[in-house]
């Protein structure tokens, strides 16, 4: 579903993704850790062509999502053709970024009338099954500033569904919140892994729950995947040093 | 010296005062009219992809804030029709004092802009919004909030500034008292009142710009 093949990615000098290969398949679920400054935020956002690569090729559904064929080569992608790839993913914001200046149901509308082109009542009834859905069709006409972080995370979320990507980026959704709400948006992710056949990457500091409901964890350090395999495998039985080492690190701080 | 105030005089020049008056408010309305929709193209195109664009804008923006607003007025109603194109005292005058304004305004939008967060952008873009749709619709309502009291100030400005419009003949509040203080030979009666005039204009503005800033806040949910 999504490959990355030999990714580079660098601000200036700073080496930030390093020849990377990563596959994930339909439906999988992967969580993404490591430690701050390894390269996970930098992978999902270059997945949802938030920043651009030095090199390599990202490919989504087969097809190149950083490049275009163009007489039988690869050249960068233009806009254009983003915007046809970028249909089938989808992210959610460590600072939920929801558009203040519209309601809860407004934002998750927003997309799929003026992006999809759905009409108003299409598009309205969709939403309110998401909101339904993450808990928060009581909510639907208060504005973002009225809402807990853990409620705006959660529309978010629908927002971000509403659009009906194939693959879910999260990275860290629950960093900015409350430990006693950090529950109710790890339900709504909870629901999403069982309920339905999303292809998903996580990125996240919550080793328990990565623990609980991925297929596969990988663990990142300095823009390369040092060791990934089951959350048993990986939690139960690290064979790396560096993994050893981040394990234990977190596990003393909890 | 003669510094009694004549009623008379007053009474009898206040209509072709209102007269001007209007003249006034339609030029400070017209030209601002002409800044608002000016400053945010040049706001706009210094965040355009296009280099040698962005470049050319800022340069320009920069050169019309450098120079005085009387030299652009002077230099639209007299270098123009070197090209060919008769403006009249109006026309000019309009698009001179709206071009002058709208390079404050774009600076005033530029702040506002940069005031939105990026990850407004970054959700823009995972819902693969158009740049159009992200600009119109999600962008520039949330950086009109904070720009709204800038640009409540240009438009005290731009009232102020409408008398340079005299020097090439438009006939609004200073050209009407300079003229019947010439006509009457007093001064004191014609300066006092469009001084009247302008602070009984620019006085509520202010307040209205502040009520306006609410509104939109509110309006706008934030
Ligand atoms: N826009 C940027 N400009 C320069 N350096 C950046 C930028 N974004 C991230 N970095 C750097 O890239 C590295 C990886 O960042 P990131 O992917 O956010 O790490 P993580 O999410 O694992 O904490 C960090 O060292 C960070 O400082
Ligand atoms: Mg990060």
């Amino acid at each position: 579903m999504v490959r990355f093949m030999n990714v580079n990615k660098s601000y200036g000098k700073l080496n930030v993704i390093e020849q990377l290969n990563f596959d994930v398949a339909e439906g999988e679920m992967v969580s993404i850790i490591g430690p701050s400054g390894s390269g996970k935020t930098t992978v999902l956002r270059t997945l949802m062509t938030l920043e651009t690569i030095n090199d390599g090729v990202i490919y989504v559904e087969g097809k190149p999502l950083t490049h275009m064929a163009k007489g039988g080569a690869l050249v960068p992608a233009d806009e254009r053709y983003l915007r046809r790839m970028r249909t089938s993913i989808g992210m959610c914001f460590q600072s939920f970024n929801l558009f203040p200046h519209m309601t809860a149901l407004q934002n998750c509308m927003e997309g799929p009338v003026q992006v999809l082109g759905l009409s108003k009542k299409e598009a309205r009834e969709r939403s309110e099954e998401l909101l339904h859905m993450v808990g928060m069709i009581d909510k639907r006409d208060q504005h973002p500033s009225r809402l807990s972080g853990g409620q705006q995370q959660r529309v978010a979320i629908a927002r971000a569904l509403a659009m009906r990507p194939k693959v879910m980026l999260f990275d860290e959704v629950t960093s900015a919140l409350d430990p006693e709400v950090i529950g109710e948006v790890t339900n709504v992710i909870r629901k999403l892994v069982t309920e339905h056949n999303l292809t998903m990457l996580m990125v996240t500091h919550q080793m328990g729950f990565a623990r609980d409901i991925s297929d596969r964890v990988c663990f990142f350090f300095g823009g390369k995947i040092e060791e990934q395999g089951t959350p048993s495998e990986l939690f139960g039985n690290p064979q790396r040093e560096r993994t050893k080492q981040f394990l234990s690190a977190v596990k003393e701080a909890i | 010296m003669n510094f009694e105030w004549s009623w008379t005089l007053t009474w009898e020049i206040m209509p072709r005062l209102l007269w001007a008056t209007a003249n006034t408010l339609l030029a400070a309305g017209a030209g601002y009219a002409i800044a608002l929709v000016g400053g945010l193209i040049f706001a706009l195109a210094q965040r355009a992809a296009l280099g040698p664009v962005r470049w050319a804008v800022r340069e320009f923006v920069e050169f019309i804030r450098s120079t005085p607003l009387v030299l652009q007025i002077f230099f639209v109603f007299y270098v123009a029709p070197q090209f060919g194109m008769q403006l009249s005292p109006w026309t000019s005058g309009l698009l001179a004092i709206g071009l002058h304004y709208s390079a404050y305004l774009s600076e005033v939008y530029r702040g506002g802009l940069e005031a939105v967060p990026r990850g407004q952008w970054e959700a823009c873009r995972a819902i693969n919004m158009s740049a159009r749709d992200t600009y119109f619709r999600i962008i520039i309502p949330q950086a009109l909030v904070p720009a709204v009291p800038g640009m409540g100030n240009y438009l005290v400005g731009i009232l102020k500034d409408t008398p340079m419009l005299s020097v090439i003949g438009v006939m609004e509040l200073m050209h009407a008292a300079n003229s019947i203080g010439s006509e009457h030979y007093r001064y004191l009666e014609p300066f006092t009142l469009v001084g009247l005039i302008f602070f009984l204009i620019s006085l509520p503005t202010a307040g209205l710009i502040k009520l306006l800033e609410r509104r939109l806040r509110l309006g706008l949910g934030l």
